[in-house]
């Protein structure tokens, strides 16, 4: 990732703008043409630097307001094969390998899960519980209360 | 309630949109031959209409965590009648992009992303600085999710 790249990152972070010709608009304040902008762009998505470019949900807004983070205690020889396996869900969102800190936070692997309700979750939590079975050695789920900010990546420009 | 057009926007663009000059005619075409019948402008207008209401945080890139600077998920033990304060000294880092009040003994959930790991780690130390509380930090090691899309309304 160079230069370039960083600012087009920095440009289009925040949203594309609603135009009709949204990468011509970027390439113009970033002083470029807009086949560079495309290029660059479809370069990271095929890099995988950027997952998508789409419209962004806002789950809970869509009525998706049981949201859990899952978090899981299984073995780490093991956390591969059951990271890829939670990961391949359709109720799944996110699913990261994360360090343990003991004794106070057990957990290895977390699971954002999406439901419409706290019942729903619940089925989805039982599903996982099945799928990693004996290898689980303890859960806990975090149900949000409140999002009290978000807002997508913000990379500073540099001067 | 959304309208039909919302959500067949929501359902067919969350995962990506074309990436060609004129993405929202392209679109538009797309959506006519689902037999909508809209302009370049309706899609406009229409995915203004969803941002306007929060139900979209924007049209745009997502990138994957860590590719670009450095990030982590920071964890706090906040006491209830500190909360409110607490969750206003994270939310005014401009470096933290999501932060969750969650009901767990951990009950605020932020994340940090950042230029470079040094001002992630920096950011983590000042908070921890401001509330003399001590920060559960959560860096990813590992990404597992295979990206299927996300029913909305099944």
């Amino acid at each position: 990732m160079d230069e370039l790249d960083r600012k087009i990152i920095t440009a289009t972070q925040a949203g594309l703008p609603l135009v009709k010709k949204p990468y011509a608009a970027i390439a113009e304040q970033l002083g470029i043409d807009s086949e560079t902008v495309k290029l660059r762009l479809q370069q990271m998505l095929d890099k995988g630097q950027i997952r998508r470019i789409g419209a962004v949900p806002n789950h809970y807004k869509l009525g998706y307001k049981a949201n859990a983070m899952s978090v899981w205690n299984v073995p780490d020889d093991k956390i591969k094969e059951l990271g890829d396996q939670l990961g391949a869900l359709p109720f799944v969102s996110h699913c990261y390998e994360r360090p343990r800190f003991l004794p106070e936070w057990p957990y290895n692997l977390f699971a954002m899960l999406h439901g419409k309700s706290r019942e729903e979750v619940a089925d989805k939590v039982q599903q996982v519980v099945e799928l990693l079975g004996e290898y689980c050695a303890g859960y806990e789920l975090l149900y949000s209360k409140q999002i009290l900010k978000k807002t997508g990546l913000r990379l500073k420009a540099k001067d | 309630m959304l309208s039909a057009l919302e959500k067949q926007l929501l359902n067919d663009y969350q995962q990506g949109m074309p990436l060609v000059s004129e993405p929202f005619a392209e679109m538009a075409s797309e959506l006519n031959q689902k037999g909508f019948s809209v302009s370049e402008q309706d899609v406009i207008d229409c995915l203004g209409q969803l941002q306007d209401k929060g139900l979209i945080t924007r049209i745009g890139p997502v990138f994957k965590p860590k590719s670009v600077g450095g990030s982590t998920l920071a964890a706090l033990s906040v006491p209830a009648e500190r909360m409110d304060e607490v969750a206003g000294i994270v939310s005014a880092f401009e470096q933290v992009n999501h932060n969750y009040e969650r009901e767990h003994e951990y009950n605020l959930w932020f994340v940090v992303t950042a230029g470079t790991q040094e001002e992630v780690l920096q950011v983590l130390a000042e908070i921890e600085c401001l509330t003399g509380l001590t920060i559960l930090n959560l860096p990813m090691e590992q990404d597992y999710h295979i990206d299927l899309g996300f029913p909305l309304w099944c």
